[in-house]
């Protein structure tokens, strides 16, 4: 993999911080943006900009083509045939409320369990703690083992005649474990419970084939993987594409509307009220377009090499405590530097140009069961390098010595 | 002193590291790490300022004319940054806390610790010391 060329893609990349350059090891948080996906936005804007689905203008049909296109390369990307299965929303937060408003409607009752893990992101709580607590449910958890990874053998355990809904993430933003999904997989069907799987952390660094997987639910954010802000996509599998309730509605999902009744689409337009951020879905594609033009195994080789070199040094020094260590993870890293607060650490690294991130991460459950206020976190993506973590070691060395 | 003449003082100081921000910072770091700012038995929940990230607990008294600050973190930058406001803040009167614009932060090129974002609660810190100063006008 060429990563000089690849480097040199990315407009932001070549900036200096405080007289250095740019290291960015955020990406967990979000990712930089190759030319492509910049340029779609604005080409888009200037070339054929207009609103989709109902125009017979010579714009309103190729915008409309544009954005159809997109479902189908996204849809395609995750290996489905029918990409109405694909239902574009503002991002990986979105997708899960509308799940959990949709199965509030009927699906969930009183007295209903819903399953998560202790690894989960605030976005693939909090929906389903506010389910719980206006219609009378309980969320009960998967614990971990000491090794940070999810207690697979609890999970059977907490399986009751009231379980309505197992939500895991795919990949955990803040130890990049990579959840064992045949496991997950298994529990669920051999009970008939539906799943989710939360894949913010997952589609932007390994193939994801949604036909062989075969969640229930699956989302995940444009921003993570080189697209715009403010788009994501939930797939919904054959079942839910029909059954789940919408909880937003207006224009644009309708077959006939009157006062007295409405007739609803069929498809994922009934799931998208409203004109939509047509450029941000097309960006979108041409996002996955960029990494299928990589290839998402060469990606996940390419990060994996990256989060064991940087394993490795990092091992050796003995002031660094690391969380969730595996040799299976995907390109995240979270430590603390021992008796040294990560606010401290984060802003003297930052000095240095170097882009990482401390706090909890939007993990507070995790933090606690850690023992941790938070931690410092680097996260990588494709356009990374060797010696860019050679240099986050150095610093890292000389602000340790800073503090101490 | 007047708050503007330790103002001064504290720009003197920092002049002398020039664009030499390692040292700057080691310096910030010492200031930090010297003796707790705060008595540990105040270092109570009524007291906390929560910042997204690092904490910051704040003492005020008013005592004979003057407002008395004491303050800590669990951030050792954080911390520094505390000893230089406290510097600048404490034992002074209520009024000339209040009016206090604290342009040396800007000058010696530390702004970017008093931003709004929650991550280190020294802009709250900085707006609790005021409301303290209010109410003992």
């Amino acid at each position: 993999m060429d990563t000089t060329a690849i480097r040199q893609n990315f407009p932001i990349l070549g900036q200096k911080i405080n007289a250095c350059d740019l290291v960015y090891l955020d990406n967990a948080a979000t990712t930089q943006k190759p030319k492509e996906v910049i340029e779609a936005i604005s080409n888009f804007y200037s070339q054929n900009n207009a609103n989709i689905h109902r125009g017979v203008h010579t714009l309103s049909r190729k915008a409309t083509e544009l954005f159809e296109q997109s479902r189908k390369t996204i849809g395609q990307h995750f290996g489905l045939t029918n990409d109405q299965q694909i239902v574009f929303t503002s991002g990986t937060t979105a997708s899960i409320n509308i799940v959990a408003q949709g199965l509030a409607k009927h699906y969930l009752k009183p007295g209903d369990e819903i399953i998560l893990s202790m690894l989960e992101h605030h976005s693939n709580i909090l929906p389903w703690q506010m389910w719980a607590e206006e219609h009378g449910g309980y969320l009960k958890v998967i614990p971990l083992l000491m090794d940070h990874s999810l207690d697979y053998n609890t999970l059977e355990k907490l399986i009751s005649t009231k379980t309505k809904l197992i939500a895991v993430t795919h990949v955990s933003n803040s130890l990049g474990l990579i959840t064992d999904i045949e496991k997950v997989k298994a529990i669920a069907n051999q009970h008939g419970i539906p799943w989710l799987l939360d894949g913010a952390q997952s589609a932007p660094h390994m193939p994801v084939n949604l036909l062989e997987l075969d969640p229930d639910f699956f989302v995940c954010s444009a921003h993570k993987m080189y697209g715009p802000t403010g788009s994501g996509l939930l797939y919904l599998n054959d079942r839910w594409l029909k059954e789940l309730p919408i909880a937003k509605t207006g224009g644009g999902t309708i077959k006939t509307v009157s006062f007295e009744k409405t007739e609803y689409v069929d498809g994922a337009l009934r799931f998208e009220p409203g004109t939509p951020n047509i450029a941000d879905v097309i960006a979108f594609a041409q996002a996955i377009k960029y990494m299928d033009g990589i290839g998402m195994q060469e990606i996940f080789n390419h990060e994996q090499y990256l989060v064991q070199y940087a394993q490795q040094l990092m091992a050796e020094l003995p002031e660094i405590e690391m969380y969730g260590i595996q040799k299976h993870k995907a390109g995240v890293i979270s430590f603390n530097v021992k008796n040294q607060h990560a606010f401290d650490v984060g802003t003297l690294m930052d000095k240095y140009g170097i882009a990482l991130r401390t706090g909890h991460h939007c993990t507070q459950p995790l933090m606690k069961q850690l023992g941790v206020q938070g931690t410092i976190r680097v996260s990588f993506a494709v356009y990374n390098t060797k010696l860019e973590i050679d240099y986050f070691i150095e610093k890292l060395k000389k602000v340790i010595k800073m503090l101490s | 002193m007047s708050i503007e003449e330790i103002e001064k003082e504290i720009i003197e100081e920092f002049d002398f590291f020039g664009d030499d921000w390692e040292s700057k910072y080691e310096h910030l770091i010492e200031l930090g790490k010297s003796l707790p700012l705060i008595s540990a038995d105040l270092k109570t929940d009524e007291r906390i300022i929560q910042g997204c990230q690092s904490r910051v607990w704040l003492n005020a008294n008013y005592d004979d004319g003057e407002m008395i600050y004491t303050a800590d973190s669990d951030a050792i930058i954080t911390k520094g940054m505390i000893a230089l406001l406290i510097r600048v803040l404490s034992h002074q009167k209520p009024k000339d806390v209040l009016q206090a614009n604290l342009t040396f932060i800007d000058q010696i090129g530390l702004k970017e610790h008093l931003s709004p974002t929650r991550a280190n609660g020294l802009l709250s810190m900085v707006n609790q010391m005021k409301k303290e100063a209010l109410k003992s006008i």
